[in-house]
């Protein structure tokens, strides 16, 4: 299938900048992939996310995205996008109506007209729909500065799916928000993309979010540091081991060394298990543990490990 | 069609955002009201009668035309830090063009001007300015192409600033000797000819002369305008066609070529 985002040699350097903000990277995006751009502040993910939504233009290399040219087409691009900003982009004395409508009309879908009675029955009842899915119903004329923080990330999504987008940008949606509100969000970003299946490009700094995408792409300095699906750059860089302790060291280390495991003492015994399984390095002792944990990395892990390679 | 549905919507929501918010629709009429109350009301008690014109209604047109102009600049202005705050993201990723963007935040600053306009109109009644319904009518279409010119004018500055900060400290020091040399409280019948030359450059000296022009139209203090309104009209449409163009385009391209 023809991928839904290409991205090839993008650059950028912005004027009076000594080095690239974003420096000759190349990825693609399959329809209906859950893609996360991670890294840290100032690595570049800002930027390569404002050239992709059209509204930076890049210095060299091309971005094609529902199959428009994001330099040349940029209307057409916008037409098949979705975009949830970092900061909120509600007008906090306007209602949560006025707001969906005002949007719905940039996007041409209706006519504008200054009250929500005169608009088209077909605009009514999507934005009954919408109020319902939030269970809203009431709350839809009401300003928004009276909505709950998880209330108006939902919103700006529900707006930005009004005008049917291939893809959704949603760049660190949960920024600020309280845990519960952020696991509401993320079960509600599911549903959306089980039933719409919208293509999803997310950056975040909660590691945790991206355990469940299909391809994550790490990007430092302005490069791509790592690209591939959460199970791929875990096991490429954090090792999975076991860690052991026994009430005699002195047999468990004679053990371990017999039966050629590598291990490092910490005082406890790390062992890495190098494709083993842990059922088979357990059935091999015989010295009596008194500690047995297996860790297996978390995306977490794997990203600090990664940047801390990069600055080393 | 679009295109214009987007304009106006741009426009309906600088309006909307104007009255929902009280505190701010209070304090944008503040300087006005110190101006004209204070300033008109003391230049006129100390000095009225011996220059001969009534300095409070002087200082009232001037401050309409001075208060107008600024507030549709100022409202335009503020697209560049606009982007990265509230809706006004959203307006910069749709699917519209940029010069829609520019030209629906020209009319909705525009009646975001003539709602402070009708503000500092009821104050100058209060104060007993007269104001008969003929003139009200026939300012009416001036005090609309001020603003418009004012929103022109914000254009051509935000087209040449690149950050808040930048047009913060410059609107300032681009207004302020306006206010003075465009003689929004001061006659500038005679002046040396090196202000009379800054003068003449001040976009703002042809609104404030244009309001005054209507307003005094008949009366024995038109001797205070400088201009026929004809000739006012001219100029103010050659600079606002000037401005338009060159700042929307100016503006267009550095929008992305960041």
């Amino acid at each position: 299938m023809q991928p839904i985002i290409i991205v090839e040699n993008l650059t950028k350097r912005y004027r009076n900048a000594s080095a690239n903000a974003v420096d000759d990277i190349s990825f693609s995006v399959a329809p209906g992939e859950f893609f996360c751009l991670l890294g840290p502040n100032g690595a570049g993910k800002t930027t390569t996310i404002s050239i992709l939504t059209t509204t930076l233009a890049p210095t060299a290399g091309s971005a094609m995205l529902a199959g428009y040219d994001a330099v040349k087409s940029a209307s057409a691009v916008r037409r098949n996008i979705g975009i949830i900003f970092q900061k909120p982009s509600l007008d906090m004395n306007l209602t949560a109506e006025e707001n969906i409508r005002f949007h719905a009309v940039l996007y041409g879908l209706y006519p504008f007209l200054p009250a929500y009675a005169l608009m088209p029955r077909a605009y009514r009842a999507r934005v009954h729909d919408l109020a319902a899915i939030l269970g809203i119903e009431k709350e839809i004329f009401n300003p928004i500065k009276t909505f709950s923080q998880g209330m108006k990330r939902k919103l700006e999504i529900i707006r930005s799916l009004i005008h049917q987008p291939k893809i959704l940008f949603l760049d660190e949606p949960t920024l600020g928000l309280d845990p519960i509100s952020r696991r509401n969000l993320w079960q509600y970003i599911r549903t959306i993309r089980a039933e719409t299946g919208t293509t999803v490009f997310l950056t975040t700094h909660y590691l945790d979010e991206t355990e469940d995408a299909d391809n994550i792409c790490i990007i430092n300095n302005g490069k791509i540091v790592t690209y591939g699906s959460p199970a791929h750059v875990k096991a490429d860089l954090v090792q999975e081991y076991l860690l052991l302790d026994a009430g005699n060291r002195e047999t468990l280390r004679e053990e371990l060394s017999r039966l050629e495991l590598p291990f490092v003492e910490t005082p406890q015994f790390k062992v890495n298990l190098n494709g083993r399984t842990t059922q088979a390095i357990i059935q091999a002792i015989a010295t009596p543990l008194t500690v047995l944990q297996t860790h297996s990395p978390t995306m977490e892990d794997a990203y600090l490990e990664i940047l801390g390679k990069e600055k080393a | 069609m679009k295109e214009f549905n987007a304009v106006i919507t741009i426009a309906y929501r600088d309006l909307m955002k104007l009255l929902r918010d009280r505190t701010r629709l209070i304090t944008s009429l503040i300087f006005p009201f110190i101006f004209i109350g204070i300033l008109g009301g003391s230049l006129q008690a100390g000095l009225g009668a011996s220059v001969g014109i009534n300095l409070l209604t002087f200082t009232f047109t001037g401050v309409l035309a001075q208060t107008l102009f600024m507030s549709a600049s100022q409202g335009v202005i503020s697209l560049i830090d606009d982007r990265e705050n509230d809706f006004s993201q959203e307006i910069f990723v749709a699917p519209i063009s940029r010069y829609t963007i520019v030209f629906g935040k020209i009319l909705g600053e525009t009646l975001v001007a003539l709602v402070q306009g009708l503000g500092i109109l009821v104050f100058g009644l209060v104060l007993g300015i007269q104001f008969s319904l003929e003139l009200f009518v026939a300012m009416a279409p001036i005090v609309v192409i001020v603003c418009l010119f004012g929103g022109a004018f914000g254009v051509v500055i935000l087209a040449n600033l690149g950050t808040r900060r930048a047009a913060d400290q410059i609107f300032n020091f681009i207004m302020l000797p306006q206010y003075f040399l465009a003689g929004v409280f001061n006659p500038i019948q005679n002046l040396p000819w090196y202000l009379d030359i800054l003068s003449k450059l001040s976009p703002l000296r042809y609104a404030v002369d244009l309001a005054r022009g209507v307003f005094y139209a008949g009366s024995p203090d038109y001797r205070v305008v400088l201009a026929s309104p004809l000739v006012n009209l001219a100029i103010i449409a050659a600079e606002f066609a000037g401005f338009l163009i060159f700042g929307t385009v100016l503006f267009v391209r550095r929008e992305r070529n960041r």
